[in-house]
């Protein structure tokens, strides 16, 4: 790419005109301050630049206009982080770049009628509770005792199967995206290794950028869409941020391999070798489709035992008042589905990659649960260990212009390398203590990488989503106390 | 240290060398476990044999990693020392390896953080520009 690569269309709106090999043209939705380091990665040559891999997505045979990259953008592989590419279905091809190897990472937030105050003489009991009983970090187990064989029923039914099994409210299906069980998943395209890797591990948090919270409303910003999703000031809230663990990982790593087959048997040119894909309509661009929806139903079923785990904590700290935490939206941030959208005034079903994307549907769509449907369903923003969470929603704005995506998180601003080198574990946890936020971290060395300096400023990612048109935020969420893996 | 970390803004870029391919690969299973675990408290007591092929020796790299990564949620084993042979046949390559550690102990281990995959950004094994020795380099997803 050459300088002056980016024509600014709005405040936070920009677009890189179609040039060499690109199909469509792609819209970036960001600030200034995102847009600078965009470019600086360019300018240095950088082996891993957004930019460059947002051009590379908007080269793919059957993108549909445009290639799109959300505000919390930055580097990643294939396909940049808070990355959309939308596909035709004849036409376009499925890509495992967009979707990566944690299928249906997100988050679910549940609400609890307690205020602060009223839990705030039990919040040490309660962290150290949930560090003791949630599994998390490296070499967990999950408490769900499956077999082998029996993760079959977690890979096609998902959150549906723990709730079957006794570990959740039935009510909790309505308020997660797809009822917690995505249509088309086939065990049989789910390799025997993927099951064996992750039979043990439903219901754990894993490490990282994982973790699970409890926060307070700190404020709410769209009084309609917070009453319809019963959010209060003061009450409390829990997220927790976790994916399809080992079975996501290693179907990620299956199909990668299968797709540089793909690539070369249908003659698809690859702008880079992330980006390795099959035809939507071809034998095996079914078969990963099929597998995603199962990496996707494991994530929700993770969730959903979570959750469990969480209800059951507060209620041996609380007492039974404390274990009423209803679910108010699970969503994820890593998938590819088929969705009927409006493209060139005509409705039909395309093929949407959001990678570091959330769904974002605007008011008055059938996906969203009846309750949710006049305003749109949440979208579920993850802060920083130290700063705020966000619930927004979809607009029709957002719809029109990003096929109804959504932030994510704050996004990285430092690599782990430098933040392990700037930031102290044991110096990031007395800060945050000073600040009253309790951590339990099962590494001390992730603490450090996951500092809330490593991120991007999650207030400016939110106003730039908001500032475009394309999000609208809802409520922000402080964070009291943070479990860590 | 024959590997190093490389900058990447999400995850952690990897770069091994040494003196032969074999050599480099020893040092990107090495790097890999340095994210999860602190390689220095790991004993090798217990060995896992390992035998994979690929077509190109990126292609093997990936299934090596892979294949010791996998043992972390099959057998719960972690890796500190490792001996590889790569072998050259008509159709690719083939490696034999043996990945010597124990079982993880998180209070001993001071696990980091978990590595989801082994991207196909940036991946390469190639001999050194300056002739001496090889190269193997991947992202790691964490």
């Amino acid at each position: 790419m050459t300088g002056g690569w980016l024509r600014r269309e709005n405040a936070s709106e920009w677009v890189l005109p179609r040039q060499g090999a690109m199909r469509v043209e792609a819209r970036i939705y960001a600030d200034e301050t995102t847009i600078e380091a965009l470019e600086h990665d360019v300018r240095i040559r950088s082996d891993w630049s957004a930019l460059e891999q947002v051009r590379n997505v908007a080269c793919l045979p059957g993108i549909l206009e445009p290639a799109v990259a959300l505000p919390d953008v930055h580097p990643g592989y294939g396909f940049p982080i808070g990355g959309v590419g939308a596909f035709d279905l004849d036409t376009g091809v499925v890509v495992v770049g967009g979707v990566g190897f944690d299928i249906n990472c997100g988050v679910r937030l549940l609400s609890s009628p307690l205020t602060v105050a009223q839990i705030e003489p039990s919040l040490d009991a309660l962290v150290d509770r949930l560090f003791e009983t949630v599994p998390a970090g490296l070499g967990s187990t999950g408490k769900l005792k499956l077999s082998v064989d029996g993760i079959d029923h977690v890979l096609r039914d998902g959150a549906a199967y723990v709730v079957e099994q006794g570990f959740g409210r039935p009510d909790d299906l309505d308020f997660i995206e797809e009822n917690g069980r995505m249509d088309g998943a086939d065990p049989a395209a789910v390799s025997p290794l993927a099951k064996q890797r992750q039979f043990k591990q439903v219901g754990t948090l894993g490490s990282g950028n994982h973790y699970l919270e409890i926060q307070v409303v700190d404020r709410v910003l769209d009084p309609e869409a917070a009453s319809a999703y019963g959010l209060e000031a003061d009450r409390i809230a829990v997220s927790i941020h976790t994916g399809s663990r080992a079975l996501g990982h290693q179907i990620g790593q299956d199909y990668l391999k299968e797709m540089v087959k793909a690539s070369a048997k249908y003659g698809i040119d690859i702008p880079e070798r992330e980006l390795v894909c099959a035809p939507i309509d071809s034998e095996e661009g079914r078969r990963y489709l099929a597998a995603v929806a199962c990496g996707a139903n494991c994530a929700f079923a993770n969730r959903q035992m979570l959750a469990h785990l969480v209800r059951s904590a507060f209620e041996r700290v609380l007492g039974a008042a404390g274990s009423d935490l209803r679910t108010v939206y699970d969503i994820g941030h890593n998938n590819v589905k088929i969705e009927r959208h409006t493209i060139d005034g005509r409705d039909r079903n395309i093929l949407v990659h959001r990678k570091g994307a959330t769904r974002a549907f605007g008011p008055g769509r059938d996906e969203s649960p009846p309750a949710y449907r006049r305003v749109g369903h949440p979208i579920l923003v993850g802060g920083t260990m130290g700063t705020a969470s966000y619930v927004l929603r979809g607009t029709e704005i957002g719809m029109a212009k990003a096929f109804g995506s959504g932030i994510h998180g704050a996004g990285r601003a430092l690599s782990r390398k430098k933040a392990a080198k700037k930031f102290w574990g044991e110096r990031v946890l007395s800060d945050l203590g000073a600040s009253g936020i309790r951590i339990r971290a099962h590494s001390l060395r992730s603490v450090a990488e996951e500092a809330p300096g490593a991120y991007k400023d999650v207030e400016r990612v939110v106003a730039a989503a908001a500032e475009a048109g394309i999000n609208r935020p809802v409520a922000r969420l402080r964070p009291l106390a943070v479990i860590k893996g | 240290m024959p590997f190093e970390f490389v900058e990447h803004t999400a995850d952690v870029g990897l770069r091994a060398s040494g003196a032969t391919v074999a050599q480099a690969l020893c040092e990107a299973a090495r790097g890999m476990f340095a994210t999860m675990i602190d390689l220095e408290s790991v004993d090798p007591v217990r060995r896992h044999v390992v035998r994979c092929r690929g077509d190109t020796l990126e292609d093997v790299l990936v299934e090596w990693l892979g294949s010791l990564l996998a043992q972390k949620d099959l057998t719960g084993m972690v890796f500190s020392a490792f001996e590889v042979d790569v072998r050259v046949k008509a159709d690719g390559f083939v490696l034999d390896g043996v990945a010597r550690g124990e079982r993880l102990d998180r209070a001993r281990h001071r696990p980091g953080t978990e590595v989801k995959g082994i991207s196909y950004l940036g991946l390469s094994v190639r001999e050194a520009e300056s002739g001496d020795g090889w190269i193997a380099e991947c992202v790691l997803d964490v």
